[in-house]
């Protein structure tokens, strides 16, 4: 809370009370990114809140029509950094619906249990950092360690901790590395217990339970007409879950609960994203089970490069369609797709338009950050300002997305 | 072609006739083309027909097909929770683009329309607010147009960027249209 400004009301009749505008962010521990309100305040109260977002702005959607698709990939990642396999996911799906491929039944469980590690990932942060906002530190340290063993799982699929950028168009980078199964097995098991301390340390904390329940409460109808999406229209009685109303990938396969809740407030955003991560481990769990063995990557010289590197280096055709796929990128056909995943933050949705080059004609992101932020407008009028900070956390918005 | 898509177009056809195009399906989305007068009354029949109830924006996009004319697209994306069906709505646009707002119809639409004002010059006739969302006030040009180059124009903060100075387009500028 930088600067306050007093704004004079001529035509106000009461004169006692003022109207304030006060500036929150861009820098503001409490706004998690560089997010700006400028809020009326009429006493402690918000009369209209208006978020000036696009400080982190830098042009993905411009960027990637000069990139070919194999190269828009880093540039995915940097949307929801907390999650970077499910954005990989959403574009390499949304372009492998344009080519008319489907990736081998390996990679396709590679890729959900990169993006259910990415949920938990993304749900933990939350987790931790909506009591902090409301001024409970210990909870964040706590989930920070968890987040941490994640982070290291990553880095033993992808060599990277943060920005993975694994997927392919059609398959994956590489096959899960030696000694990787014991390690997430082991995750598996400290996790589900790691959840119920939060739960313990969170969930029994009176100041935390007063200032998040009944608060920020968005009906059903609302939640729809704001276009939210993910745990933020669940906890308000939607049940809507991409992975299993149109199930990509082999969600169809696995076993798992969508979570829900009735009462739309602050609180219940909080829990759906708690109890989304014992689904998550489920699915993990699932996922390790269940996977088969064979490519983890398409076999066509055209889209991917070979896996069997001999093959390049002793035919003639084989090295020219690796030199042009490495030169040019490969072609994708021409036509129009929008494709929808479940990422941790709500609907991820890519739309590509294609003129039937290596690089995308026009490409759309739908960013759920970009629309759930905008839900504040509807839903701090007459909150305390205290309170508007819990709604902003509860409703996780994350900047690199929002600004693309 | 399945039985979703003959319901919605047969819905349609009925209460619009010619008007509305058909685009067929792919991918798992029913596209269709309108003119921009109708899109308005054609969100709300889709939002509100107990049939098709596509009751959830998910995305309102610009495209610009720079140099082809008719230049400009709005692309609306919607969804039905209850069917689990999705549409998407194409909507060609003339320089300047000009386009009835829907948020009269789904108030999420709102930040979509100032992001395809910001970033394609679409004037989004009758919204509540339309301000530049990502680039700052005072910002010349629409940087998503294929004329705009990818970096920016050069000034004295953009020693890189393309020469030339860059286009002012007095009648789409923020001021409003008289």
């Amino acid at each position: 809370m930088t600067e306050v400004t007093e704004l004079s009301w001529p035509e106000a009749d009461a004169p006692h009370t003022k109207e304030v505008l006060l500036n929150l962010g861009p820098q503001h521990p409490s706004t998690h990114g560089v997010l700006r309100l400028v809020l009326e305040l009429d006493g402690e109260y918000v009369a209209r809140v208006d978020p000036h977002i696009g400080y982190l702005h830098r042009g993905t959607e411009k960027l990637a029509e000069s990139f070919t698709y194999t190269q828009i990939f880093p540039l995915t990642d940097r949307l929801d950094y907390l999650c970077p396999p499910s954005n990989n996911l959403a574009f390499a799906l949304a372009v492998e619906k344009l080519l008319g491929i489907e990736a081998p039944i390996r990679a396709q469980y590679i890729r959900v249990l990169m993006a259910e590690l990415a949920r938990i990932s993304g749900h933990l942060l939350i987790t931790g950092a909506l009591p902090l906002d409301l001024g409970a530190m210990t909870a964040l340290l706590y989930a920070m360690r968890e987040r941490e063993m994640i982070m290291d799982l990553l880095e033993m699929i992808s060599g990277a901790r943060m920005h993975t950028s694994f997927c392919r168009v059609g398959g994956v980078r590489e096959d899960l590395p030696d000694g990787f199964f014991p390690k997430i097995r082991e995750f598996c098991d400290i996790f589900p217990n790691r959840i119920r301390d939060y739960e313990r340390l969170v969930d029994n904390n009176r100041v935390f339970l007063k200032r998040t329940q009944g608060i920020g409460v968005i009906s059903a109808a609302d939640g729809i007409d704001l276009g939210l999406s993910g745990p933020n229209l669940r906890a308000s009685g939607v049940d809507w879950d991409i992975r299993r109303d149109e199930p990509y990938e082999i969600y169809d396969r696995l076993a798992f609960n969508v979570v829900t809740r009735d009462e739309g407030d602050c609180y219940a955003r909080w829990r759906c994203r708690v109890e989304e991560m014992r689904e998550s481990v489920r699915i993990i769990e699932q996922c390790l089970d269940q996977m088969p063995d064979g490519p983890f990557q398409i076999d066509m010289p055209t889209i991917a490069f070979p896996v069997d590197k001999d093959r390049v280096h002793c035919s003639m055709e084989a090295l020219i369609q690796h030199f042009d796929l490495s030169a040019y990128g490969f072609k994708v056909p021409k036509g129009e797709v929008y494709s929808a995943i479940e990422a941790p933050k709500g609907e991820l949705g890519f739309y590509i338009i294609s003129d039937g080059s290596p690089k995308p004609f026009r490409m759309k992101v739908r960013a759920p950050s970009f629309v759930n932020l905008q839900a504040l407008f509807g839903v701090t009028n007459a909150h305390y300002l205290a309170d508007m900070i819990a709604v902003l956390g509860s409703l996780d918005p994350v900047m690199a997305e929002v600004d693309k | 072609m399945s039985v979703e898509t003959s319901l919605i177009r047969t819905l349609i056809a009925e209460r619009f006739g010619e008007a509305i195009e058909e685009l067929g399906f792919s991918h798992g989305v029913h596209a269709f083309a309108v003119p921009p007068d109708m899109i308005v009354e054609l969100c709300r029949f889709l939002k509100e027909h107990p049939a098709l109830r596509f009751d959830f924006l998910s995305d309102i996009c610009g495209v610009d097909h720079h140099p082809e004319a008719p230049r400009y697209e709005a692309v609306y994306h919607l969804c039905s929770l209850t069917n689990k069906w999705r549409v998407r709505i194409k909507c060609r646009l003339g320089d300047p683009p000009r386009v009835p707002s829907v948020t009269g119809v789904w108030r999420t639409a709102n930040w979509h329309e100032r992001e395809a004002w910001d970033m394609y010059g679409i004037r989004f006739e009758g919204h509540p607010d339309l301000r530049r969302i990502y680039m700052w006030e005072g910002f010349e040009g629409f940087p998503q147009r294929k004329d705009f180059p990818l970096r920016g124009y050069k000034d004295k903060l953009n020693p890189f960027g393309a020469e030339g100075p860059p286009p002012t387009q007095p009648d789409l500028a923020t001021k409003d249209i008289p």
